[in-house]
């Protein structure tokens, strides 16, 4: 069942063709939605985090790189730096480790979304999107162990299905959902007409 | 009431700070501070691989058994390293801050973290490019005694190599890479000439306190992994080892901003973290 003004985080994980996907996905939400979003693309080790500056010229969210021991705040969209793995702790604040790759990644989206799950509960939404391997089905899968919804990206919609696929297989999924459906069931959660 | 879920949470946690104490109070290995999540991931797959039932169990086989220990000591510390990690900072310490140790008579560094030592011959080999190392005495430190062990041996596998002479030569490096090592099969040995002003000893920045006062504290990547109030602790023991004007590095995504020592340091290059330790009047 889906509470509106429970969710107090989205987390998503995108891999190949995360970029459109992330773009796609900020456009279409409303200017006023707020919840904040904590995001792991993987992304090469040495690359400048250059997602920041296109997600920012969208003017939805304001994006940053997560610094450690940060809180999340409402408004904001935070990006795991690369070669970094990005935590959440059970006080919510970000932990950054250099800790081994995990399925190949790091920054890893299991390990994001395992952590999150924990610290958010049933107040989390986590968001699988294209990719070409299987990580984050893991992690969707405690999501929704402790709570929390479980959206993945329509295999169909998704410029490389792996991921999607994996995460179906994996976890069990509130909803399939396109880039723009995502978008507007996430706008819905904030939208004050709806409000029960 | 709460659901399975968070009960066995709840379980779960308290196993883990039991075992944390357990390993205090039996071995001095002091974890109780570090980040909670990154330790509960850390044990719990050690706890997977192990094939006990409960997390508590392995209180007791931390408490009997030395062998078990020491793979939880392993799991704990992170040892991930290369060598010229972050070529940006090297070159940054290589083109600023070492032309201003050459008025210096001697030049004292402490590596505090220095996992296997990739990082400590990292800077031996600066050193020497720039004509400084003669008159440098390096410590190198870190509270776990096998990895200490083999940054002592300064043996590599021979498959890093190609990243570490990438990164040698984004550091600004001088020399052709391969001058300094010799190659023995899988692996290769770095020359022995480069450890002859550097001391490796075992150190807990936790528990141990300041043994010498030095020039220049390299601490890269490993307050990530403390918490507010142990970082704070932790960098007191810098403030404390350094004289004024002395220089602090810290990893890419470390940083004063938050601390209580603070107002203590300038930030001389702030892209890098490099800070410098205020000169009072
Ligand atoms: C990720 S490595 C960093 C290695 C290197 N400085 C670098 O940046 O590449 C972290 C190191 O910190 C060490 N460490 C963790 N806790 C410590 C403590 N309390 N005292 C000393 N060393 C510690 C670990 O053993 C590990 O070798």
């Amino acid at each position: 069942m889906i509470v509106k003004n429970r969710y107090e985080a989205v987390v998503i994980g995108s891999s190949a063709g995360g970029l459109n996907a992330l773009k796609t996905i900020f456009k279409c939400l409303d200017r006023s939605f707020r919840i904040p979003f904590i995001i792991v693309q993987h992304i090469s080790p040495d690359s400048e985090n250059y997602l920041i500056q296109i997600l920012n010229d969208l003017n939805r969210l304001n994006v940053k790189e997560a610094d450690e021991k940060e809180v999340p705040r409402r408004g904001m969209a935070y990006l795991a730096p690369p070669n970094y793995h990005l935590l959440v702790e059970p006080d919510r604040s970000f932990t950054l480790t250099v800790d081994e790759r995990v399925n190949y990644a790091r920054p890893s989206i299991d390990v994001l979304f395992e952590t999150a799950a924990e610290a958010y509960r049933d107040a989390l939404i986590g968001i699988v999107l294209t990719g070409a391997n299987n990580d984050g089905s893991k992690g969707l899968k405690k999501i929704k162990e402790f709570g929390g919804v479980t959206i993945v990206q329509d295999p169909e919609n998704a410029e490389v299905d792996s991921m999607p696929k994996a995460a179906i297989r994996t976890a069990k999924v509130d909803h399939i959902l396109t880039l723009e459906g995502i978008a507007a069931f996430l706008n819905d959660l904030e939208n004050p007409m709806n409000q029960p | 009431m709460k659901n399975n879920q968070e009960d066995q949470l709840e379980t779960q946690d308290i196993e883990i700070a039991l075992l944390m104490e357990a390993l205090y109070q039996k071995y001095g290995y002091d974890f109780r501070n570090y980040s909670k999540a990154h330790i509960k991931r850390r044990i719990l797959n050690r706890f997977n691989l192990s094939g006990m039932q409960h997390v508590s169990e392995m209180i007791h086989e931390s408490l009997v058994n030395h062998k078990f220990v020491d793979q939880i000591l392993m799991d704990l510390s992170i040892t991930v390293t290369e060598m010229y990690r972050d070529p940006g900072f090297y070159r940054t310490l290589r083109e600023q801050i070492l032309p201003t140790f050459h008025s210096l008579p001697y030049i004292k560094i402490w590596h505090a973290g220095c996992a296997s030592g990739e990082e400590v011959y990292s800077m031996a080999i600066m050193l020497r490019e720039e004509g400084l190392y003669q008159k440098t005495q390096i410590y190198a430190t870190d509270f776990n005694p096998v990895i200490i062990r083999q940054a002592k041996e300064g043996i590599y596998s021979i498959n890093r190599m190609k990243e570490f002479t990438a990164n040698y030569i984004k550091s600004g490096g001088k020399a052709a890479f391969s001058d300094y090592y010799t190659a023995q099969g899988e692996t290769v040995k770095l020359l022995d000439t480069l450890k002859k002003n550097i001391v490796f000893a075992t150190h807990n920045l936790v528990t141990d306190s300041v043994f010498a006062e030095v020039n220049m504290v390299v601490c890269r990547n490993v307050l990530i992994y403390f918490d507010r109030t142990l970082q704070d602790k932790v960098i007191g023991l810098f403030v404390e080892s350094l004289p004024e004007g002395g220089i602090l590095c810290l990893g890419s995504k470390e940083n004063l901003q938050f601390s209580i020592h603070a107002p203590l340091f300038n930030p001389l290059i702030v892209n890098e973290k490099i800070y410098q330790k205020k000169i009072h009047f």
